[in-house]
């Protein structure tokens, strides 16, 4: 049960024209996870998404959601899935709580409750007119809608796209809600990353149409690393570090972060003879920011990483 | 008892460290004493709009140092237990604070007669006073 994957692709890959858009894709979702898909603009999410749900055809290579082929989906697993797009279909003529009724009798697991729940929790007046709602009134409805029909796994297209700061944090808190069942699963694609690290506990990065990690957060966040070196004088030049992602160099200072430090990589900087060597710790967000910025050789992460020690 | 834990994202210290480290140093400084209750995972998960399974590291890591014991049933209690090895695994820790802060005080050309001093003054403000608890709940 624990190891059970819900989402699980192999070698997953979508070209338009000569332009591969997603490459050789090995991702897996555990049942359960609350699953941050993270990447670039244009690094290929959406159309994963897509593919995951059938919507886009691979290329290459497959996949299964919820033990099914992705190529073969039935009607049975596409209603244990809830799926959050940008642009949820919404009719503007309708009230809220007739957009409510007119989806329920599609759902049978639709529960009134949950969607009662949360159209109040984005303080969404039941009578309101579905086209006089803010945008994160909206977004609001639109996660009610997707969330009443009781999904197994829950695949959210950057939900928190283009939403304020107090409508963020009710779709953080409907997220956090969600894991009070400990089979449920959430996927879901953001460029906020003060939110994956609050709600999200596994993590995958997609990089120029490349999957470049897929682990626990904590496990990405621990494999990169600062080290800052003080010298009496200019530092001296770096030699070939392994992982190495980024270097400043300051007057008296040099501070490089690295993936996977360890013993090798500790020894190749004290041969540089730095009057002291220091790691920093690092915050999620500079730590992405330092992977996908990297300029020299590409590394991925994985649950099983050689963590530093 | 008016002990709140204060997140923040974005931070280097990890969130998990984050609860670990108020949670001790309330401890230490007797705004939480042995018997008193914490939140349950769910219900401080909820609170700080976090993924309960953080809260679940931090308060194992918190139950494995021996300062909170989980009873099931009943809630999550400071206990505050030394365990034997405690002293052994805190040297462990101690040791690159303490490299860290000598590199430090050296590159900011402070003398160890300085640092000694500065250390005692620091030790003296972090003392909890005995008695201090029941000026605490004033």
């Amino acid at each position: 049960m624990k190891h059970e994957l819900v989402i699980q692709t192999r070698g997953l890959t979508r070209y338009y024209g000569a332009r591969a858009v997603v490459q050789d894709l090995h991702l897996e979702v555990p049942r359960g996870s609350v699953f941050a898909f993270l990447g670039r603009n244009g690094s290929g999410k959406t159309t994963t998404i897509r593919m995951l749900l059938g919507l886009v055809s691979p290329t290459r290579g497959g996949g299964s959601l919820l033990g099914c082929d992705i190529r073969a989906l039935t009607p049975a697993i596409r209603a244990r899935v809830g799926y959050l797009t940008e642009e949820h279909q919404l009719y503007g003529w309708m009230k809220v709580r007739e957009m409510g009724a007119f989806q329920a009798p599609f759902y049978p697991r639709w529960q009134e409750k949950i969607f009662q729940g949360v159209i109040g929790h984005f303080g969404l007046k039941p009578e309101a007119k579905v086209k006089e709602l803010s945008r994160g009134q909206r977004a609001g409805l639109s996660l009610a809608l997707t969330l009443a029909p009781d999904p197994e796994l829950l695949i959210l297209d950057d939900p928190a796209l283009g939403l304020d700061p107090v409508a963020r944090r009710s779709l953080v808190e409907s997220m956090i809600y969600l894991t009070r069942r400990a089979d449920r699963t959430i996927f879901f694609s953001s460029h906020n990353l003060a939110d994956v690290e609050r709600v999200a506990d596994h993590m995958a990065v997609l990089d120029f149409s490349v999957l470049r990690a897929c682990c626990p957060l904590e496990t990405f966040r621990s494999s990169v690393q600062e080290v800052q070196l003080r010298f009496a004088g200019p530092p001296p030049a770096l030699p070939a570090i392994p992982g190495l992602l980024q270097a400043f160099r300051t007057e008296r200072e040099l501070r490089v972060t690295c993936i996977h430090y360890n013993g090798e990589t500790e020894r190749a900087l004290r041969q540089l003879s730095p009057l002291s060597l220091e790691i920093l710790p690092m915050g999620l967000e500079d730590a992405f920011i330092s992977y996908l910025g990297e300029r020299g050789e590409k590394s991925f992460i994985l649950a099983d990483a050689e963590v530093a020690s | 008892m008016n002990f709140n834990i204060v997140i923040s994202t974005g931070s280097s210290t990890p969130i998990y460290k984050q609860i670990t480290d108020q949670v001790k140093r309330a401890v230490v400084s007797g705004q939480l004493t042995v018997a008193d209750p914490l939140p349950s995972v769910r219900a401080l998960a909820e609170s700080l709009v976090l993924n309960p399974n953080t809260v679940a590291r931090a308060y194992a890591d918190l139950a494995r140092e021996g300062i909170i014991e989980t009873r099931p049933g009943r809630g999550v209690f400071i206990i505050h237990k030394r365990k034997v090895f405690a002293r052994e695994e805190g040297w462990r820790r101690l040791e690159p604070l303490l490299e860290a802060l000598l590199g430090e005080a050296m590159a900011l050309d402070f003398t160890p007669e300085e640092l000694k001093a500065a250390l005692d003054q620091k030790l003296s403000e972090w003392q909890p006073p005995a008695g201090d608890k029941s000026k605490e709940s004033q």
